[in-house]
């Protein structure tokens, strides 16, 4: 079987064998929280987490919304949750986005959050942790920055610990 | 449901996939769509409508791809569309074609998948990072390697599962690719190779991830009566299955599928496969990491829960073994243009199943073969089952 296709080299671009024409896309974005997002970040920014509660379903989510997909009823109550919670699962990674190495490796984690429901948790990163010892199940608490330092954004929360 | 018509796939083609091609997206989508026209005897008067599918537009910088690909997919003055469902995409554009067809509207469609990954500068990730969260996760500054290394080891945190475990998959997957004519990264590798290859998030090792691609692949459908008069050979299309779980991926169960799972049921009731296991004799899982070809194998009921790994470590999913899995070489091996990859396992399915594999040919002659693709936030199963 006959397969077409040509294989070029990043060298030939950079060399001029092959033409090329280059582009950067002004666009630039300002994305409203929202209603739900909006209040958990607000939430971050007075040091606390909260999730929401689904009666129908029995269920608490985090992060919150203001409608529960599963069964899509716009009831839902707030309620806050612990800074506390347990690792579901964590990386050790040691590339950043554009395959370059990092020179201290990134410790993604998602955390369970104590008072949401089982399997409910957030993506955040890990710290103050020797990378050989995290493990899943590792019980983690929220370092957050000082209050005048939160702007209501995930990143008030530095980063988990194990405590 | 409600099926009214059956629809075969008639002919198939595909060109190189390369880590970076000359062509442009058009001319890719274009010697692929010729490739299948010709393999089909036809031309592109024969075709009633066109589907494409392809990536997201920031990969190529491109807006509204799918009208720029038109005319290098043979859709000029057609009814034309593009669906779209992340690395689902491959296997989603032929059931778009397949319910054109199978609901009377037309009697043949022209299926093209295309893929440039390689014209985002420095690294196409700069384009996958928009998957993440706007809002919560994006300030966390991610790189899509999380996702995977996240969900790996959860799967084998839940079942005990090594990483060897898991590098029996590239090990089979990329000798496979060897013998695959439009292979990127076909090779033979050893499984210390896999497992002594560099930690980029720990559990995922380079050796356990697909490349960055480009090419194009596509597929010639027919509705029976047309199917008839263009081949002795038509491969049908069985059953058909989709689903999506949450965007909210912290909050699923990451070690196990369940909404490919869904999809297969789907698509195992249509075809009315009872038992997938039996019935099943090739597979193509989507398989973009060595461990989602087991998570997948999982979610298909083709294993067990935390079984799938034994299959390549005992050579049953080997292509002279009892259940051949990815024969082709898959997204491991043969690579990974998002899009086409998922469709290149269609034509992998349609060469198997009327013997015109060649060297790859699976031994046994399969009558029955399963693709599958999946992709977006982790979220989207697609399922095809063909059969002769």
């Amino acid at each position: 079987m006959e397969v077409k296709g040509t294989t070029i080299s990043k060298q030939d671009i950079e060399s001029g064998k092959v033409l090329f024409t280059k582009g950067d896309p002004n666009a630039h974005y300002t994305w409203d929280t929202g209603i739900g997002i909006g209040r958990y970040l607000e939430g971050l920014r007075e040091g606390k987490i909260w999730g929401t509660y689904c009666k129908k379903c029995n269920r608490t989510v985090v992060p919150p919304r203001v409608f529960c997909e599963l069964c899509f009823s716009p009831v839902i109550e707030w309620k806050q949750l612990k800074d506390t919670g347990i690792i579901n699962t964590f990386s050790i990674c040691y590339v950043n986005w554009d395959a370059s190495r990092v020179e201290t490796p990134h410790l993604p984690a998602v955390i369970e959050i104590d008072g949401a429901s089982k399997g409910c948790g957030i993506l955040h990163v890990l710290d103050e942790v020797n990378p050989k010892e995290i493990h899943v199940g590792m019980k983690v608490k929220a370092v957050w920055k000082r209050p005048e330092e939160r702007t209501g954004s995930i990143l008030d929360i530095q980063y988990f610990k194990p405590y | 449901m409600g099926v009214k018509g059956k629809v075969a796939i008639v002919g198939a083609g595909l060109t190189k996939f390369v880590r970076r091609a000359q062509e442009t997206p058009k001319e890719l989508a274009f010697e692929a769509a010729r490739a299948a026209l010709d393999s089909a005897g036809m031309t592109l008067d024969d075709i009633d409508c066109v589907i494409h599918g392809t990536a997201p537009d920031a990969f190529d910088g491109l807006h509204m791809k799918g009208e720029y690909l038109l005319d290098g997919s043979g859709g000029w003055k057609k009814p034309y569309m593009r669906g779209y469902v992340g690395g689902g995409t491959g296997v989603f554009a032929p059931i778009q074609g397949w319910y054109q067809l199978s609901s009377g509207l037309f009697e043949t469609a022209l299926v093209v998948c295309e893929e440039k990954m390689s014209s985002c500068m420095p690294h196409p990730q700069g384009a996958f990072l928009t998957i993440f969260d706007n809002l919560t996760e994006r300030p966390l500054k991610p790189n899509l390697l999380w996702i995977f290394a996240l969900e790996m080891n959860r799967y084998m945190q839940t079942y005990g599962i090594s990483v060897k475990d898991i590098a029996h998959v590239s090990v089979k997957n990329k000798n496979n690719a060897l013998l695959h004519p439009a292979a990127q990264l076909g090779k033979e590798i050893t499984l210390d190779e896999v497992l002594n290859s560099e930690v980029l998030a720990w559990p995922v090792h380079r050796e356990m991830v697909s490349p960055t691609s480009d090419g194009a692949c596509a597929v010639i459908l027919a509705t029976e009566k047309r199917a008839k008069k263009i081949t002795n050979k038509p491969v049908w299309i069985k059953g058909v299955g989709w689903n999506l779980d949450s965007s909210y991926w912290t909050n699923r169960d990451l070690a196990y599928p369940q909404y490919v799972e869904n999809a297969a049921r789907m698509a195992y009731k249509m075809a009315g496969i009872k038992e997938p296991r039996k019935e099943i004799n090739i597979v193509e899982p989507y398989d973009p990491f060595a461990y989602k070809e087991l998570h997948h194998l999982e979610g298909l009921l083709l294993a067990d829960r935390g079984k799938a790994p034994q299959l390549a470590i005992d050579g049953i999913s080997l292509r002279t073994g009892n259940m051949p899995v990815c024969p082709s070489g898959g997204l491991l091996g043969v690579g990974n243009p998002i899009a086409a990859a998922g469709l290149m396992k269609i034509c992998e399915l349609f060469w198997q199943l009327r013997g015109e594999a060649g060297p790859r040919q699976v031994p046994g002659k399969p009558k029955t073969g399963l693709a599958q693709a999946w992709g977006d936030l982790m979220q989207v199963g697609t399922v095809c089952v063909v059969g002769i």
